[in-house]
């Protein structure tokens, strides 16, 4: 079964988010699957869905390095999580 | 496929409203390492201990990282020691040494508390129960985490009086042993009717006879998610309120029970239950007190408060028990005063009194809850509230207990630190007549008629 993982992303808009992500994201093999993004009053929140079925390594370290990512470099605040908290909360 | 919005309303319920799991708690039967040489017992307690428990504080920390929500506390509860020591323990100190065992071990594998320092007295105490009760003064005042229980009463035995003096005096020796940290050791103790085996949350929790060998039993939180939503309802009508906290119910036990599921996927050990409870913290916004508020009272303690917590509990209840085929432990919304900052703000101000929290007792769980009490309250007294406490469960079929602190050296209007998750509570007032006649009478009160219901 395909297990997918939910990332966010919040923070002022700026030059190269998705970039960042995605390149992240490409080197570590992980496709991704939908994005949707805004940007409300210059905030710019996007949420991408992501295939994590083959991932090599812990997800745990993944999520951990996408958080320091935007924290030290892009300056944003990116969450990647399992997507069955979502599904659980909100789906019957 | 999940939306948004969707994600955003979770991320914001963890992120702004405090919402978490509250704790997983491993119950451990300990009934396989009874032996009659005490030195032999210890040995085995600890290996039991440390290999069902040694992975249960990482994996809680991965999942955590894995899901992004918090999961505060891991902890262990264990078979009521007054059953494993029996056959090697001679004397207080003999129990006391389990319980240091207890204690090494729980820190050994990085869990914040143990609990199951327990006896279960509802009709009368064996010589063992009577000697881990003396001892619970020593053993929680030279140990740190380990948490100590009494079962006094039920409704099927009635309470046993005899153990309920009992403990107004060993409440009373403990704060006296703990006095320099404003009597600490009172807050690892707690007194019940109908303790439940499966309860995760402390200072209550043990692994009751009936349960299997290990179990996992996750308690989840969220009161601050409740007060939210109810803010986007001012003022409308009970079926909107109603509809509004089951809802909210439902998602937060939601959570739970995916970690429930996840937890025990990755440590093999069967999911026991999700216990529902509301259960607050003193940090701002995560307060029981305030949803009350948030529902039209001024303070918790104003009249209606008892009706708002009955609503609260019962809406709570069904939301989360269509979340989970497996809801046990005490769910219900808890009221502990120094544990809440609305409560606390409530008691300081004078609108919450000691009698009017036995009230709102009849209609949640659990009881009297961390309250601070003058330290010169007489032991007779603080039997006498527990006798009151005890017969509120008893006659209603429900679980009902006593964490009262007696806070030696201190007197009303002073203030009590606990610190952590424990808090601070202001000392309140308990009514000076006494209760030593009724009290100082021998044996027990009957189990109540079960029919003519009224």
């Amino acid at each position: 079964m395909q297990k997918r993982a939910i990332i966010t992303v919040v923070g002022k808009d700026t030059v190269g988010i998705i970039a960042g992500i995605c390149t992240y994201l490409a080197q570590n093999g992980i496709n991704i699957l939908d994005i949707s993004q805004t940007i409300v009053q210059g905030y710019f929140n996007m949420m991408m869905i992501v295939d994590v079925t083959d991932l090599s390594r812990p997800f745990g370290d993944v999520a951990q390095e996408l958080h320091d990512l935007g924290e030290k470099t892009i300056g944003v605040q990116i969450k990647c999580q399992r997507e069955e908290i979502f599904d659980s909360m909100h789906r019957v | 496929m999940i939306g948004i919005r969707e994600v955003q309303e979770t991320n914001a319920m963890i992120e702004r409203e405090n919402l978490d799991v509250r704790t997983i708690t491993m119950g451990i039967s300990l009934l396989d390492c009874i032996d009659s040489d005490l030195e032999s017992l210890c040995g085995k307690i600890h290996d039991k201990i440390y290999r069902c428990a040694k992975d249960l504080v990482r994996t809680g920390e991965e999942i955590s990282r894995e899901y992004g929500i918090p999961i505060v506390n891991k902890r262990i509860s264990v078979t009521p020691i007054a059953l494993i020591g029996g056959a090697a323990c001679k004397t207080t100190e003999d129990f006391v040494k389990i319980a240091k065992t207890l204690d090494r071990t729980a820190k050994e594998v990085g869990v914040n508390f143990l609990g199951g320092y327990s006896a279960l007295v509802s009709k009368g105490m064996t010589p063992a129960d009577e000697m881990l009760i003396r001892s619970i003064p020593q053993a929680l005042s030279e140990t740190d985490i380990v948490c100590s229980s009494v079962n006094l009463g039920s409704t099927k035995t009635g309470i046993d009086m005899d153990a309920v003096r009992l403990m107004g005096t060993i409440i009373k020796e403990t704060a006296e042993r703990t006095k320099e940290r404003d009597s600490f050791g009172c807050a690892k103790l707690v007194v019940f009717c109908n303790a439940p085996d499966d309860n995760p949350f402390m200072a209550g929790a043990f692994h009751g006879v009936t349960e299997g060998d290990v179990i996992l039993n996750i308690g989840v939180s969220g009161p601050g998610v409740v007060k939210k939503a109810l803010e986007s309802v001012r003022g409308a009508d009970f079926e909107t309120l109603c509809e509004t906290v089951k809802k909210t119910a439902f998602k937060v036990t939601r959570v739970g029970q995916l970690v429930a599921q996840e937890a025990s996927r990755r440590l093999q050990v069967p999911f026991g239950i999700v216990d529902l409870s509301l259960a607050p913290t003193p940090a701002i916004g995560d307060s029981v007190a305030d949803i009350l508020c948030e529902m039209g009272l001024e303070y918790a303690g104003a009249p209606g408060t008892t009706a708002a917590l009955a609503l609260l509990n019962d809406q709570v209840k069904k939301g989360g028990l269509m979340a989970s085929s497996y809801v046990g432990g005490l769910s219900g919304a808890f009221i502990p005063v120094s544990e809440d900052q609305g409560m606390i703000d409530a008691a300081r101000i004078g609108a919450l009194t000691l009698e009017k929290l036995e009230a709102m007792t009849c209609v949640c769980s659990v009881g009297l809850d961390m309250i601070a009490i003058p330290g010169d309250t007489a032991d007779t007294t603080i039997a006498g509230i527990i006798a009151d406490e005890m017969a509120l469960g008893m006659v209603n079929q429900k679980t009902t207990a006593c964490r009262l602190i007696p806070v030696i050296g201190k007197g009303v209007g002073e203030t009590a630190e606990f610190g952590g998750l424990l808090g601070y509570a202001p000392i309140m007032p308990v009514n000076p007549f006494s209760c030593a006649d009724f009290v100082n009478r021998k044996g027990r009160i009957p189990a109540p008629v079960h029919s003519f219901k009224n």
